[in-house]
């Protein structure tokens, strides 16, 4: 398939493997900084590929993985209400809030309704216009632009039934919060190639100055991946710490500018809770004033809800590289995939997922490593 | 079960006791194994219920009889590729076609909703006619309610089969052993993918078209040739990856597959790739699984590919002793992963 199998090919890909572990003088920690990038590098095993030459640290660029406690609860009530249908990405359907998750909601009777883009929950608005159709607007800079034209084109079609719940979040201060923690691991980043379309990477370099950590900009496929981390291990080698471009098919320094246009028109930037992570300054989006009328948390009132999540949760620390799934005490345990406590353990390129099946592969009872608990 | 109070100073995300159906329970994967095991049989439990099959056999005055009963709630009921008509004929004539059973004749009820159109249901009529005179199996006892509007989906369809057993040829999902192969009759993933490119609000357009057929006659053409054959399977709702971890599980073996070696035609890659799916795990409806005797591998090959139906058929793996009740897949580049049962419905992935 055009555009897709020459960056499946085993071909270019084994030789990319060698080279890497030809330019690894030692082994090295580094982090894909999305969850499309996990879900490849899972999938293909790229990470036992390197295993003893490059550590994959499966960073926090999934939305499932991040959105809030808080935003998830509001979702919940949202989609609960006899008057609202509720359109969302498929995989949000599955993140437990604090009581259930929007798949027990549906089979409770709320009308929860999948979408692949934002513009068809706004169509969803237009065809059932007695009823209130909120969309879950989560994501990173890349589904941004699309969520900000859905509200910016509900105005220019004066669609009042619409409306959404935004939990956006960004990239660069996450990676630079990871950096600043105390016992950071991560040596080099493979960035987020379809955020970087859109923003292009210019905010990255003052992040890999101040920080002086290689920053990678890559994208989804193996090949794409492999030479991320070439790139990556060349610049650990030689002690530098650059924003390089890998996925040069898709990404300039500047990304899209009218893309960015429009996420600017629509949405401001705002402090954000992390799932897991907590608060981090200027990590979001949320709509302009003069898009208020389609913010769903304060069309339903739901401004004053506010979830904290307990303070001995890990998947922070999983998130960011700080301790392992099975370092985890209800790694399991009390948390499996059937039965997820956090994130990670949800869908199955999720750092604690990927780690349980491995466990029961190679015949050992997942459970979690007795002491290691922080 | 663990229980929400039990969570609530421990955990991020305190997960509620299910109490209630959810779609999930319908998916083929780890819910509906536990609506069955917890809901089901608890109550039902007996001897031929318990071999959870695609069917059970009886004896009937000293003749054993295969039973097996499916119910089709298909949206579209006119798909590319077919119709659930033909579909609730081809599911049942084929569950009974894998437990190795010569099919006597079916049953079928029906559901209607109120305000179906008429010259719809004769469409579907007809084409579950021609579907059984083409296997020549009779329909010789139906069935019909009407419920108000709003109440079903138009139209569900419930068929029953019964067949003769085959004291020779009797394959079940917990014989597969070390060292059998793992052979897939054709390319994956056309079914599921078609329904769902029909599906109202998926904005593409695809060439998809379903595969549902009848595969009665490609398993006699291996049961003539004499294959030893320890367990069929056509891997439907679930996809290939839950048929392998339910015969994983119940023959107590280790299976790996080889994902080069699986057929997913382009359209369907496609389609999966733009929807974030895995075509393991998309519906088949005209497609076995077949677990043969190492001696027999070229043979079964040989066979299969000799029918229209089989034209494809292609080792994708085989049966281990190692990591009992795991399949693993070993990926183009050599890697390795698991293939576990989904927990419910598989959900397209935002990133």
């Amino acid at each position: 398939m055009k555009f897709l199998s020459e960056y499946r090919d085993a071909a270019i890909a084994r030789p990319l493997i060698e080279h890497i572990k030809r330019t690894a003088t030692r082994s090295w920690t580094m982090m894909e900084v999305c969850g499309g990038q996990t879900h490849t590098i899972v999938r293909q095993g790229l990470d036992e590929l390197l295993e003893g030459v490059v550590e994959m640290i499966h960073g926090p660029g999934c939305p499932v993985c991040v959105t809030p406690l808080e935003q998830i609860d509001k979702a919940l009530i949202l989609a609960a209400r006899p008057d609202v249908i509720f359109a969302s990405f498929g995989d949000m359907l599955r993140v437990p809030g604090s009581s259930c998750d929007l798949q027990q909601i549906r089979a409770q009777g709320g009308t929860v309704r999948i979408v692949y883009s934002p513009l068809d929950a706004l169509e969803l608005a237009r065809r059932h216009t007695d009823r209130e159709v909120v969309f879950f607007a989560v994501g990173f800079e890349t589904t941004a632009p699309a969520n900000a034209m859905a509200v910016w084109r509900a105005r220019q079609l004066g669609v009042r039934n619409f409306s959404v719940l935004v939990s956006h979040v960004t990239v660069p201060p996450a990676i630079a919060a990871i950096m600043a923690a105390p016992d950071n691991r991560v040596q080099a980043f493979l960035a987020a190639g379809h955020v970087c379309s859109v923003m292009g990477w210019t905010e990255y370099e003052p992040i890999a100055a101040r920080y002086h950590v290689p920053i990678v900009v890559t994208g989804f496929e193996p090949i794409d991946i492999l030479e991320g981390i070439l790139m990556a291990v060349r610049q650990l080698e030689t002690g530098r710490a650059e924003v390089e471009n890998q996925y040069v098919r898709s990404v300039r320094r500047e990304g899209t500018p009218a893309a960015r246009l429009r996420v600017e028109d629509v949405f401001e930037l705002v402090d954000r809770k992390w799932r897991g992570i907590g608060e981090i300054p200027m990590s979001g989006f949320r709509l302009r004033p003069e898009f208020a009328e389609y913010d769903a948390e304060r069309k339903f009132g739901l401004d004053d809800i506010h979830v904290d999540e307990p303070a001995d949760c890990h998947a922070g620390e999983v998130l960011t590289g700080r301790l392992k799934p099975p370092q985890c005490p209800a790694f399991g345990t009390r948390c499996t995939p059937d039965h997820p406590l956090g994130a990670p353990m949800i869908s199955s390129e999720g750092a604690c997922a990927a780690y349980y099946h491995l466990a029961r592969y190679r015949g050992v009872q997942p459970t979690a490593t007795a002491g290691l608990a922080s | 079960m663990t229980t929400a109070s039990s969570l609530t100073l421990a955990c991020p995300a305190p997960f509620a006791v299910l109490d209630r159906v959810q779609l999930g329970h319908g998916s083929g994967g780890k819910m509906s194994a536990a609506l069955v095991r917890e809901r089901f049989l608890p109550h039902l439990e007996n001897r031929a219920l318990a071999q959870l099959g695609d069917g059970s056999v009886v004896n009937v005055g000293g003749v054993d009889v295969v039973v097996s009963t499916d119910t089709f709630v298909v949206s579209p009921l006119e798909f590319p590729g077919g119709d659930i008509g033909s579909l609730a004929v081809h599911g049942t004539l084929n569950d009974l076609a894998m437990m190795g059973a010569r099919p006597v004749c079916l049953t079928a009820g029906f559901v209607l909703e109120e305000g179906l159109p008429l010259s719809l249901l004769d469409r579907i009529v007809q084409s579950m006619a021609e579907a059984a005179q083409r296997a020549q199996v009779p329909i010789v006892a139906g069935d019909t309610k009407v419920v108000e509007r709003g109440k079903a989906d138009g139209l569900y369809i419930n068929t029953t089969g019964i067949g003769a057993a085959d004291a020779q040829f009797r394959p079940q999902p917990h014989l597969a052993r070390e060292g059998d192969a793992v052979i897939v009759s054709g390319a994956i993933g056309r079914h599921g993918m078609a329904i769902m490119a029909a599906r109202e609000g998926l904005a593409f357009e695809t060439t998809i078209t379903s595969d549902s057929a009848c595969l009665i006659s490609l398993v006699d053409d291996l049961r003539n040739a004499e294959i030893e054959v320890h367990v069929l399977r056509d891997p439907t709702r679930g996809g290939v990856a839950s048929a392998l971890n339910e015969i994983a599980a119940a023959s107590a073996v280790g299976i790996e597959i080889d994902e080069s070696a699986l057929l997913v035609p382009s359209d369907v890659r496609a389609a999966c790739e733009v929807l974030g799916l895995d075509p393991l795990y998309v519906a088949n409806e005209g497609v076995l699984l077949a677990f043969v005797a190492p001696a027999h591998i070229e043979s079964a090959l040989t066979t299969l590919r000799a029918h229209p139906l089989g034209r494809n058929a292609v080792q994708i793996g085989r049966v281990l002793a190692d990591h009992p009740g795991a399949v693993a897949l070993r990926t183009w580049l050599g890697g390795t992963r698991i293939v576990d049962l989904l927990p419910g419905d598989q959900l397209p992935r935002i990133c």
